[in-house]
């Protein structure tokens, strides 16, 4: 069974965000694979080395810094990488995008038991993509797992979704889909050799016209959103801060909690 | 050209989030001055509708069968997606739970709607709808504007006006019928793990009191536990307090862990790192009890506290007891 992973290259977490024109001001970004994807990739390489996987596919849309990210997962243990990459495609949607996703696995022919996603990627935290490119394959689908098994030879996964409240057992044929989060496993930080040995595996570009569609059906053109403007959020007034004997805070805090936000 | 709103439900009730976006739905649709109608797909839940039709839905889709009894997400999106694929409503919402979290992308892919996720404000503008949502942690707000005449959006739990139920209203409702095919049965949810402590739902808390690093030790959250019973609310952690094993991973907020937006949230023991703020910063009320004066959780917090944990929480906890004592 083979194994496709979704890899987003998205702005680092600590990334200080700023806007210019309306849009946002990518130039002092800097961008890691989604943390979300870690997880994925980190589960289909436990897959393969418990024998249940055989090839890995890391899969990404985007610019060229994508290509950064698919070396990540190629080197926490991915085999080869497909990327997505055109011009129009600026400004797709989740739907445009799980479209052509959708695309390049048809044209690439890999024949997939598994597709991973990260529950989220963490710049625009949709979890969109996943959902969509399961209705449109019409395959079974468990996000935000903790848990998964999976007998390939009997055609099944098991997968522990994470719920309000306590956890969703899923039972589904393959192939289907799962999204990762944390929990599911700890990713592997790769050996400086695997990082080498990354570098050296296949990576296959695509451009939209590679995967018989056409720019106006990608990107801004193409989507059902769009993005009317950008905003930072409302600062807050600075609040108060005491210090001092616990009695006097507490009663200063009390005083908060009662009188002015009404909770107790 | 009406505004629906799939309604969530566990265990014969509705969800906090489903009641919110019934609210909501019934805000935009008498903003529109068209009719607000409710979809629930599930089994046995007719007895449901009356309390939706209290929420101000006109009319109710009840689309049931055994195989909906639980969360089956091929099902519910060809159940729900058909459905609103023949009936074309302009508005389709759904609160932010875990299951519409899930469920609104597949039914956007199958009916070809564009979808506005996690949203905190909705409003209409030229008859359409237009959506603001949060993205890259909290750090931007985008407006969203749709080009596809079915206008989804997900609902941010906790954020939403949830309005007084009239129950003199009752909604028409029109059965639907459902017929399992080959791939619905391709996925079956087949046992649920409970990990209920008896306390509210993080994401739908109206009051969290979360510990940290801070906290020293995982017995010494009982400390956290006792405010908040006393409180109503629910117990949260920071990332430290999980990765070091103290609290479940279902317990965490942040980056990698759930968006909270609680009316009060009291951050205990909590440095308050840029992947904690990510998960808590827009909650109404901030109050923040940290020994370190410099700690960027006093940067969000409406109400600091500098000094020990140990010495403030216990005679906090107490002095609440007192007053809710007072209360009877």
């Amino acid at each position: 069974m083979n194994v496709v992973v979704f890899c987003k290259s998205v702005p680092d977490t600590e990334t200080r965000v700023r806007l210019k024109d309306n849009r946002l001001d990518k130039s002092e970004i800097k961008y890691i694979l989604n943390p979300y994807d870690e997880y994925a990739v980190e589960e289909a390489v436990r897959m393969k080395e418990a024998g249940k996987a055989e090839e890995i596919v890391a899969v990404s849309m985007g610019p060229e810094r994508a290509r950064e990210a698919l070396r990540s997962a190629l080197a926490i243990g991915a085999d080869r990488g497909i990327l997505i990459k055109d011009d129009a495609l600026d400004g797709s949607d989740t739907y445009t995008t799980a479209k052509v996703l959708v695309k390049a696995l048809e044209k690439n022919g890999v024949d997939y038991g598994m597709l991973l996603f990260g529950q989220q990627a963490i710049d625009g935290d949709t979890w969109q993509v996943p959902g969509q490119v399961a209705e449109m394959l019409g395959l079974p689908q468990a996000g935000s797992i903790l848990k998964l098994e999976v007998d390939p030879n009997g055609g099944k996964a098991v997968a522990n979704r994470m719920v309000e409240g306590g956890e969703e057992i899923h039972e589904m044929n393959l192939p289907c889909v799962v999204t990762c989060r944390k929990g599911l496993n700890e990713p592997r930080y790769p050996s400086l050799p695997n990082i080498m040995k990354a570098k050296r595996k296949p990576i296959q570009d695509y451009s939209v016209a590679d995967l018989g569609l056409s720019p106006e059906e990608v990107g801004r053109g193409g989507s059902f959103i769009e993005v009317l403007s950008y905003a930072l959020p409302p600062q807050k007034e600075a609040g108060k801060k005491v210090e001092g004997e616990p009695e006097e805070v507490v009663q200063a805090l009390i005083q908060y909690l009662k009188d002015e936000i009404k909770v107790i | 050209m009406s505004v629906w709103v799939v309604a969530d439900h566990r265990k014969g009730a509705l969800r906090k989030p489903a009641y919110e976006a019934l609210s909501e739905g019934r805000r935009l649709a008498d903003q529109l001055g068209t009719t607000m109608e409710a979809v629930i797909a599930g089994h046995n839940v007719e007895g449901l509708c009356q309390e939706i039709g209290s929420y101000g839905a006109d009319k109710i889709y009840l689309i049931e069968h055994e195989l909906l009894s639980y969360y089956n997400p091929p099902a519910y999106a060809r159940a729900v997606g058909d459905l609103i694929k023949e009936k074309q409503p302009q508005i389709l919402l759904m609160g932010g739970t875990m299951t519409g979290r899930d469920l609104m992308p597949r039914i956007a892919a199958r009916v070809g709607a564009g979808l506005a996720p996690d949203c905190i404000q909705l409003e209409i503008v030229d008859g359409k709808l237009k959506a603001l949502r949060p993205a890259i942690a909290g750090k931007v707000r985008v407006e969203i504007g749709f080009k596809s005449d079915m206008q989804m959006a997900i609902l941010r739990p906790n954020v939403f006006e949830k309005l007084e139920p009239d129950t003199s209203k009752a909604a028409d409702i029109e059965k639907i019928t459902f017929e399992p095919t080959d791939l619905d049965k391709r996925q079956k949810l087949v046992d649920f793990v409970s990990k209920e402590t008896g306390r509210p739902e993080l994401t739908e808390a109206e009051i969290i009191v979360s510990g940290g690093r801070g906290m020293k030790a995982p017995e010494n959250f009982t400390i956290i536990e006792e405010l908040a019973d006393l409180l109503g609310a629910a117990v949260g952690a920071s990332r430290a307090a999980v990765d070091a094993g103290w609290r479940p991973q279902s317990d965490q907020v942040g980056q990698t862990g759930k968006t909270v937006t609680p009316n009060l949230y009291v951050a205990v023991g909590i440095s308050g790192a840029i992947q904690h703020l990510a998960g808590m910063s827009s909650s109404k009320h901030i109050v923040a009890i940290n020994k370190d004066p410099d700690a960027p959780i006093f940067n969000v917090a409406d109400f600091g506290v500098v000094g020990d944990l140990f010495k403030v929480v216990p005679p906090l906890t107490e002095k609440v007891k007192q007053i809710k004592a007072q209360e009877g």
